[in-house]
């Protein structure tokens, strides 16, 4: 059975500027790929694979004990890759060929090339889905691993995040916790102008999980927040996460709407890893 | 119904969605096997699996899109999910889950599309699958497999079943007429040379395979030996039969009961091209969408029958 990590609080402040750092310093020598959106769910990264939730071996990556993590919103995947190399996955010095010929780090995530992902995602609204197939296989199996599964909240406008969510709430699927990255920004505009979605804490509770509400760059709050979804029985969970697009770093921040899936210029590189704390 | 066989006198069998269902049933002691159903189980006939093996059964309700993704996360875990529903809605609604969720990961799904063509008759065109050949041998890393009869669907069934990789099977509502009588040998990717003749070939697949060999009884009444293919695995394709098939008879006639476009005939269409040119024609259902009526009024109506493939078969030896 594999183990969870779990870092002290230190620890974990220093392996978010470190997987900020890696957001930024692999896009920006890409030249492309979506920094603002891997920004913003960094802490919940962070607690999920390092504050004790996840259990994982890098080395025996398929172990069918072990806890899975599907990243729906698959564009966030500099995200992900940063923080399964900072897991042991793979080098941290890899990522750098993020989107580049023959590397495994693709512009989303590629379930046949690289240790560590659990689906292929990019388009939008199937993760959900794929995340109650694990779930179900592991109570045929008798199997106690956890499916945790992170969307953004734009992403629900997909039909079949709330196919799926019908689903997971009707078969009380309580080894499923999903995860809402509410960055409240999409491709073109702020979701509230877009195809507002609120209340999504009711649309979920309606169709039969728990629901909690907590801010997601509050390393407390992510922890408390997924250990409450383990001690819920009988229906699965949804945590929505409020974020800020591009959470870290200045320049992204105060313009969140304009950035999705461009990279910081190299000139810009020095100020935000200054702004994350994390001058290399 | 008859699709319009009139020279041969055919037994009947099961249609080929019961003898899936059957088949899956019979192979559902093994634990790894789970069943995705979208509310159509006693049409697909995994109803029979069901009956037996309720804990590895899901109905997830009219959800295609959730059923592939749930089938993809199944086999990412290890099961091997039997995603089932009407062809067009599985290949159709949920061609985007299919492609990402599916094909991309290569994962061990199997994709069993009921109710293919225009033969389900009166629902009409929006029940009818007659693209989803072409969609399932788009995607990469795909079997597709469209089976005859009763004995080649349970054959089918069973070696999809013990194959890794994912995997489309077509099947269809009406009883069939049976080709084996003693049980199909079946192999995923090799044509079965259901009647010799070096004249001319007819490969066909699916209810076109029993319209190819009355189509034969004629052609040999006019002095005229036709070789008839029974191309049951449309990807990957058997080259080498229809290589043979090229240089051993005069031309080739395609039949399939699918739109022109990317199914059968296209894919023949590569492998002669490039292996061997040769005269061709084609008997499919062009490229329009079909209307309501009785099953064989719409054979006849969209030029899918026997005498249909016999005039093909002319034209191929007219020169």
């Amino acid at each position: 059975m594999p183990q969870a990590r779990s870092e002290d609080r230190t620890q974990l402040e220093d392996i978010t500027r470190r997987l900020r750092k890696h957001i930024i310093t692999s896009t920006t020598k890409a030249g492309s790929g979506h920094p603002s959106t891997s920004l913003s769910m960094v802490e919940i990264l962070t607690v999920l694979y390092f504050g004790g939730v996840l259990r994982y071996d890098p080395t025996n990556p398929t172990d069918p004990d072990r806890d899975r993590f599907i990243l729906s919103k698959g564009h966030g995947a500099p995200g992900l890759y940063a923080v399964l190399a900072v897991a042991g996955f793979f080098p941290e010095d890899d990522l750098i060929t993020l989107r580049k010929l023959g590397s495994p780090l693709e512009g989303h995530p590629n379930l046949c090339r690289l240790a560590g992902v659990e689906a292929s995602t990019g388009s939008l609204g199937q993760g959900l889905s794929m995340g109650i197939g694990h779930a179900l296989a592991g109570k045929l199996d008798d199997r106690d691993y956890r499916v945790y599964v992170m969307v953004g909240d734009g992403e629900c406008q997909q039909g079949q995040v709330w196919e799926a969510a019908m689903h997971a709430g009707n078969n009380a699927l309580d080894n499923l916790t999903l995860i809402v990255d509410r960055n409240r920004h999409q491709q073109t505009d702020a979701v509230s102008k877009v195809q507002p979605l609120d209340p999504l804490d009711d649309k979920f509770g309606d169709f039969g999980w728990e629901v909690s509400e907590i801010d997601g760059h509050s390393l407390d709050e992510v922890s408390a927040a997924l250990d409450w979804a383990r001690s819920v029985t009988r229906k699965p969970q949804a945590i929505i996460a409020n974020t800020v697009k591009g959470k870290g770093v200045r320049l992204l921040e105060e313009a969140q709407a304009k950035w999705h899936g461009k990279p910081l210029p190299p000139e810009e590189e020095q100020r935000a890893l200054a702004d994350i704390g994390a001058t290399s | 119904m008859s699709f319009g066989l009139s020279r041969i006198d055919f037994e009947y069998g099961l249609a080929t969605r019961e003898a899936f269902g059957e088949a899956l049933a019979e192979a559902g002691s093994d634990e790894r096997i789970v069943v995705v159903d979208g509310d159509v189980n006693n049409s697909t006939f995994t109803n029979k699996f069901a009956e037996k093996y309720p804990k590895r059964f899901f109905n997830v309700g009219i959800a295609e899109s959730n059923l592939v993704g749930i089938a993809a996360g199944f086999a990412a875990s290890g099961k091997i999910p039997v995603a089932a529903s009407f062809s067009v809605f599985l290949m159709a609604n949920a061609f985007d889950q299919i492609r990402m969720s599916v094909a991309f990961p290569n994962l061990n799904v199997k994709l069993v599309g009921s109710h293919a063509g225009i033969s389900i008759g009166e629902d009409g065109p929006s029940q009818m699958a007659i693209e989803d050949v072409a969609l399932a041998c788009a995607l990469p890393g795909f079997t597709v497999i469209v089976p005859a009869d009763e004995a080649s669907a349970r054959a089918a069934t069973k070696a999809m079943l013990e194959r890794e990789g994912p995997t489309f099977l077509r099947c269809g509502r009406p009883k069939v007429p049976v080709i084996y009588k003693d049980g199909a040998d079946f192999h995923v990717g090799r044509a079965n040379t259901v009647r010799d003749g070096d004249d001319v070939t007819i490969i066909a697949n699916g209810i076109m395979v029993a319209m190819a060999l009355d189509a034969a009884k004629a052609l040999e009444d006019e002095g005229v030996e036709a070789r008839v293919l029974d191309m049951h695995t449309v990807k990957p394709i058997d080259t080498e039969a229809i290589e043979k098939a090229a240089n051993e008879t005069k031309g080739i006639v395609v039949a399939e009961e699918h739109l022109a476009f990317g199914g059968l005939g296209s894919i023949v269409s590569m492998v002669v091209a490039e292996k061997k040119p040769t005269r061709m024609t084609f008997v499919d259902l062009g490229d329009t969408y079909a209307t309501s009526g009785t099953p064989d009024e719409l054979l006849v109506q969209y030029g899918l029958t026997p005498d249909a493939i016999l005039d093909a078969a002319r034209r191929v030896l007219k020169d």
